[in-house]
């Protein structure tokens, strides 16, 4: 997986207007026709009732106490997935960035190998991993230890979550922590500092940018998934990514999924907006 | 600064009490030998450079200084002590590292300030600290601008700054202006001499630039693979070199095979010239370093040696010849111009012919220089 950056000569002068614009012709027909098409057409479905006429309530659809709590649900459950990546990633990028080059590219390879496999499959066999007569049940049966019972509970949203975004959390953090060089943390501790001066006053603070955009490619998915909820929550517990499915694929009042997406991407616009301020070098920023 | 001046600097030094032994050290790497049982001693406010192609092992070596590295045999002893195990954090000298490694995060007053605010000082001796700094290296009023914002020899002398702030009685240097433009690394050159003076300190300098050596040092220690090849003032390395490395290394000259015939007799490409070394024996097959501008050209009648030019160029101060004499090609340095095809003599001046013992063994042979 290569993580977006930014190009820094991207923006050479001496290159010529038409070229780029034959050059770039079919990643442009591809974003008219894979993104702003799509796009469009949310903004159209989510901007008119059934009659066709103007009119907001598709988006005002969201305070609805139903929907509010679909919202609040999401966001406390992607919080806190966040949250766990962080805590867990942080430290394994950080021995990771410590450990010798040609280890380096197998621990790596360890963390990407299971994003090969299929996403939809993973989660499902959590699903059957997790069921109160599954397989760890069934381990801890036999190990006489008490049974696991959480399934289709937040928990094990939370931990289908944490489960499948982690790896977009350790990379951007230990990409910028390979990126500090050597001999600043040298320059560190030559000026007196030790071990733990050295990490909160140099490592840590030159992982920032890493940290914000792992944060952001964690919460956002998290956000607007319905799959994991769908899968490892049962049927009970709605995530707003469920509602609007539902109103897509069940309800099929395409107007009401559409002002519903636009209102959550209103959201995570505006979140973007806040992490692209705190990431000034650029590591991962979308905008 | 003239010879004379020079010289007797360079006495008082030698009075100067001994600050840093480095005895005995070895490193190598990866089964590879960087340092082979070296022996260096420097003493206080004495400006030492390490000087050596890429890979010579002086970074090594000023790195087992900093406690970057730790030696596998031998000791480091710093003002009477033994801090060979020393972390870096606990050694009273600092390192101006080769890219500045300035904190890229903090303003320049922050990065100033590191050193001090890590052992607690009070606020206002910093403030002071950094005012004083910055007005040491020129850039009074940077103090809120970011590292980034400054350009390559600016970021250099806040790299200093950050360092002399401490105190250390000792400053190591990397290559410090390895990276700088010629005009601006000329300019630095005559900084770091005013500040080296200003502060009384010693500098222990890494460079693999041979002018940059001459014109900063007290004493340089030139080194080759993991040897120091020779220690010595710069106009004792230059005009005495002891062996055909340092002669090749420290700035052009002509190494050529020889016979020392007698005593101040050496046969050099098949003609006798006299010279003033003694003590080689008779029929000792020697090197002899005659630099470029020693080499003195006139009518083939009045030389030693008849050659005719092959080359030529123009380098503004002098021309740049290669005579073909006995086949040799002589580089001589010249302000007289004599065209391609003169026919040409080679007069010597004999305190200009510098005999060098055979390299005793392989490992002290001259080797290709990749600057």
């Amino acid at each position: 997986m290569t993580l977006p950056t930014k190009n820094k000569e991207g923006n050479h002068p001496n290159v010529k207007v038409r070229s780029g614009i034959l050059l770039g012709s079919p990643y442009l027909l591809w974003m008219v026709i894979f993104i702003v098409v799509p796009l469009a057409m949310i903004f159209y479905y989510g901007l008119i009732d059934k009659n066709g006429a103007f009119t907001l309530d598709n988006l005002t659809a969201i305070l609805s106490a139903e929907h509010a709590k679909a919202l609040w649900l999401a966001i406390l459950l992607a919080v806190a997935a966040t949250m766990i990546c962080l805590i867990l990633a942080y430290p394994l990028a950080f021995i990771l960035s410590r450990t010798k080059m040609s280890k380096q590219g197998f621990i790596v390879l360890l963390f990407i190998l299971p994003m090969w496999m299929n996403f939809l499959l993973r989660t499902l066999a959590w699903q059957t991993l997790l069921e109160k007569t599954g397989v760890i049940n069934n381990i801890l049966a036999w190990l006489r230890l008490p049974a696991l019972n959480i399934i289709n509970t937040p928990y094990a949203i939370v931990f289908g979550m944490v489960y499948n975004f982690l790896p977009f959390m350790i990379l951007p953090i230990y990409n910028s922590l390979i990126k500090i060089d050597i001999n600043v943390v040298n320059a560190a501790r030559d000026l007196g500092a030790n071990a733990f001066d050295v990490f909160k006053k140099i490592i840590f603070p030159l992982s920032i940018p890493g940290m914000i955009s792992g944060i952001t490619m964690v919460f956002i998915p998290a956000l607007t998934t319905f799959v994991i909820s769908k899968l490892l929550g049962g049927s009970k517990i709605l995530l707003i990514g469920n509602v609007i499915e539902e109103e897509f694929t069940q309800a099929g009042n395409w107007h009401l999924g559409s002002g519903l997406s636009i209102v959550l991407m209103l959201f995570i616009i505006v979140n973007m907006v806040i992490s692209a301020v705190f990431d000034k070098e650029g590591e991962g920023s979308f905008l | 600064m003239d010879i004379k001046n020079r010289d007797n600097k360079n006495k008082d030094i030698k009075n100067n009490k001994l600050l840093i032994s480095l005895e005995n050290i070895s490193k190598s790497f990866d089964g590879q030998l960087i340092l082979d049982d070296l022996n260096l001693f420097i003493r206080e406010n004495e400006f030492v450079t390490l000087l050596g192609p890429s890979g010579c092992g002086k970074t090594t070596l000023l790195r087992i200084m900093g406690g970057f590295e730790t030696p596998d045999t031998g000791r480091v002893i710093f003002d009477g002590s033994n801090i060979t195990g020393l972390p870096p954090n606990k050694r009273q000298l600092n390192t101006v590292f080769q890219k500045y490694a300035l904190f890229t995060h903090m303003n320049i007053a922050d990065n100033i300030a590191f050193g001090l605010r890590i052992k607690n000082k009070p606020k206002a001796y910093i403030d002071d600290k950094i005012s004083y700094a910055l007005k040491l290296v020129n850039l009074e009023g940077f103090e809120k601008r970011m590292p980034d914002s400054l350009s390559g020899g600016q970021q250099q002398r806040i790299a200093i700054a950050r360092a002399i702030v401490n105190e250390p009685k000792v400053l190591l240097l990397d290559e410090p202006l390895g990276a700088l433009d010629l005009k601006l690394r000329q300019d630095m050159q005559y900084e770091l001499i005013r500040l080296k003076n200003e502060l009384g300190i010693t500098f222990i300098y890494v460079t693999h630039d041979q002018e940059e050596a001459l014109t900063m040092s007290d004493t340089i220690v030139v080194m080759n693979q993991g040897y120091i090849q020779q220690i010595g003032t710069p106009e004792g390395i230059y005009n005495e070199p002891e062996n055909a490395f340092v002669a090749d290394f420290i700035g052009e000259s002509n190494i050529i095979d020889a016979l020392m015939i007698e005593d101040k007799r050496v046969e050099i490409l098949g003609t006798h010239f006299v010279c003033v070394d003694t003590g080689f024996g008779k029929n000792k097959p020697v090197d002899v370093v005659i630099r470029p501008e020693d080499v003195e050209l006139g009518k083939p009648e009045d030389g030693t040696l008849q050659g005719v030019v092959s080359h030529l160029i123009f380098k503004g101060v002098h021309y740049e010849m290669e005579v073909t004499a006995n086949g040799f090609e002589w580089l001589v340095h010249s302000t007289g111009m004599f065209p391609v095809g003169t026919p040409v003599g080679i007069k010597v001046d004999p305190f200009n012919i510098q005999i060098m013992n055979k390299p005793a063994s392989e490992d002290e042979e001259a080797v290709s220089l990749e600057i």
